[in-house]
């Protein structure tokens, strides 16, 4: 029973994030301006992340919260980095 | 899943709950940065996903493999955490870039008719002061 429940939400979950991040890739392919490029990318991230750890509930191991851990990092430091460097032109001064 | 029949039905319940509410707001954050029409609406849009959603989906995994252990498992607090916090800065940081962006074309946001400022002002304004 409890099995069902959660074999099935889970892969609900999976779709509506996959669904989410394909919104994504398309506003980050199509985006007028290289902001929304990087706003797409920034989604992107935080919606791949948030599938990886509804992997990891399914596969029951905690392994894959290390992964959505690092996805989260990596993707502020990137996104903050492409944001100076709209801004400046460069990323370190 | 072999592990998961043997969790209580209410864990089960709650956590699909959860689990299926984080991923809407996710999906209809997502939804939200395709359909809205300029940058400065669309940015609004994926902070659905990256706190409600994210907080909601970590809270499911936080009770499921404590349920699933029979122990506390509290560390997707950290991801909770830290993209509470991160969220805010990165896209201030984006929106300064995008005024920036913008200004230097001479295509002011804040004085385009219709928006921003402007649009605050007209509904503000007295009367009395646009006559003369």
């Amino acid at each position: 029973m409890s099995a069902a429940i959660l074999s099935w939400s889970l892969w609900a979950a999976q779709i509506m994030l996959a669904l989410g991040m394909s919104c994504a890739v398309f506003r980050m392919l199509r985006g007028p301006r290289a902001q929304d490029r990087v706003l797409g990318l920034d989604t992107l991230y935080i919606n791949a992340m948030l599938l990886l750890l509804t992997v990891g509930m399914a596969s029951g191991r905690t392994l894959y919260f290390e992964a959505a851990l690092i996805i989260a990092l990596l993707g502020f430091v990137g996104t903050v980095a492409l944001a100076k460097f709209l801004l400046r032109g460069e990323v370190i001064e | 899943m072999s592990a998961a029949a043997e969790l209580p039905v209410w864990v089960a319940i709650l956590t699909a709950a959860l689990v299926l509410l984080g991923a809407a707001l996710a999906l209809v954050g997502s939804i939200g940065l395709l359909r809205l029409r300029g940058f400065y609406d669309r940015v609004h849009a994926p902070t659905l996903g990256a706190t409600l959603g994210a907080g909601s989906i970590a809270l499911a995994s936080m009770i499921y493999f404590s349920a699933l252990e029979t122990r506390p498992v509290l560390h997707e607090a950290l991801i909770l955490i830290f993209v509470a916090v991160t969220t805010p800065v990165t896209l201030m940081i984006l929106v300064r870039a995008a005024l920036f962006r913008d200004r230097a074309e001479n295509d002011d946001p804040l004085l385009r008719p219709g928006e921003g400022v402007a649009r605050l002002d007209a509904d503000a304004r007295d009367p009395r002061e646009t006559r003369g």
